[in-house]
């Protein structure tokens, strides 16, 4: 019996009726060589779920679990990442809902928000890449983003950069730059691209429970710098960014 | 569709994704991307369909997009620690032992058959219709991939592609 490649593989794979199985058992008892490729391919399939099969239990990153807006809380930051992901399912319906310009721009604000309350709070991951590799950040980040991004530099206004982090969007991959104060009070600057056409617009401001933010759309993409500190204090370091962002 | 649908076949398309990328932060991008993609055109999804194949569907997608944007900058590429660390043992033979560094140098097309049918267990035909290519062409490719990686991982004869000058 000559035993074609196709049935090879269906027998590696577990892929052939009891009675092929039988008849390429038969073969393979006075086929060597086959014999010794069917092992061979077996041992493929046996080492890849070896080596692979452990990412299956790994705790999967942050990033990816936000992606999904499915998580439920269990702790501080989980609440957080619930309310999150409330918001943008929310989010989705009211954008599905509302698909007004005034409202996308809300929800822009209000993710910016949500990001600053979930992110800010974290001691030990507070980014993903720090400040020290600054230039790796902003390339990184303007690369997923699909825009040239730069990292304001606040000193002037006390703040100093502590890095920054991609986060998923309403229109694709979000940047969030995070800077912190002598206290350790937090801001962040929240980036991302915007889908269809948009029009410069003024600062607004907005609330979200304790957060503040000021945002605003230049050229393609939106802007939201969000802090736990007054208006007037964040308007000062929303006017500093807009500037180095518009020399 | 809910999203948490979705969340629920992460850690499998990490699974994959890490066999396919190689190391774990590309292959979290991937994965990342997958989700955004999904999320984004998720009124395309039939509820009568798989979700699990429809998922791999997409990061096949953003898999070869990827592939194609590194051909036109090859520069951004791949990091140091992104290339297989092949080292010719004694400057006579190749050796490779390791699965991983075997994988890296299949040629995708074939990494990906050998993957999707090897460690995800998806049907030849699931896999052609995740990758949108006729069931004769998983097989070809699941056949030389194969064959590939045996004769890598067991080091016998020389990688065709690799010539030793004198």
């Amino acid at each position: 019996m000559k035993l074609s490649e196709n049935e090879l593989h269906a027998y590696v794979d577990d892929r052939l009726d009891a009675e092929s199985r039988r008849a390429v058992d038969a073969h393979l008892a006075q086929a060597p060589e086959d014999a010794a490729r069917v092992a061979a391919y077996r041992e493929q399939n046996a080492a890849l779920h070896a080596a692979f099969d452990p990412v299956l239990d790994e705790p999967v990153p942050d990033r990816l679990r936000r992606s999904d807006a499915g998580r439920r809380a269990t702790s501080g930051v989980a609440v957080a990442a619930g309310w999150l992901a409330l918001g943008a399912i929310i989010g989705w319906f009211a954008n599905s809902l509302l698909t007004d310009r005034a409202h996308a721009l809300m929800s822009f604000s209000r993710q910016a928000a949500l990001a600053h309350a979930v992110y800010s709070p974290e001691v030990r991951h507070p980014v993903e890449v720090g400040a020290a590799e600054q230039e790796h950040l902003v390339n990184w980040l303007s690369k997923r983003v699909g825009a040239k991004l730069r990292a304001p530099v606040l000193t002037a206004e006390g703040y100093e950069l502590v890095g920054g982090r991609l986060l998923p969007g309403e229109s694709g991959a979000v940047a969030q730059f995070m800077y912190q104060d002598g206290k350790g009070k937090r801001l962040t600057l929240y980036v991302s691209r915007l889908g269809g056409k948009q029009r410069d617009t003024a600062f607004r401001f907005s609330q979200e429970d304790k957060v503040s933010v000021f945002y605003w759309i230049d050229g393609p993409l939106g802007y939201a710098l969000s802090g736990e500190l007054p208006k007037a204090d964040l308007l000062n370091v929303a006017t500093t960014v807009y500037k180095q962002i518009n020399p | 569709m809910n999203p948490e649908r979705i969340a629920e076949h992460i850690p499998r398309l990490r699974r994959y994704a890490r066999a396919l990328a190689g190391d774990q932060h590309a292959a979290d991008d991937l994965v990342q991307d997958t989700l955004e993609r999904a999320i984004n055109k998720r009124h395309l999804w039939r509820p009568d369909s798989d979700l699990r194949a429809w998922l791999f569907a997409i990061m096949h997608n953003v898999f070869v997009n990827q592939l194609r944007s590194r051909q036109a900058h090859p520069e951004d590429a791949l990091d140091d620690d992104a290339l297989p660390a092949v080292a010719p043992t004694d400057g006579a033979r190749l050796e490779i032992r390791d699965l991983q560094t075997a994988l890296a140098l299949l040629p995708p097309q074939q990494r990906e058959v050998v993957l999707l049918v090897g460690l995800e267990q998806l049907t030849y035909a699931e896999a052609s219709h995740t990758l949108g290519i006729p069931i004769g062409t998983v097989m070809s490719r699941l056949f030389r991939g194969r064959e590939r990686l045996r004769l890598l991982v067991t080091g016998a004869p020389p990688v065709p592609a690799l010539k030793i000058v004198k």
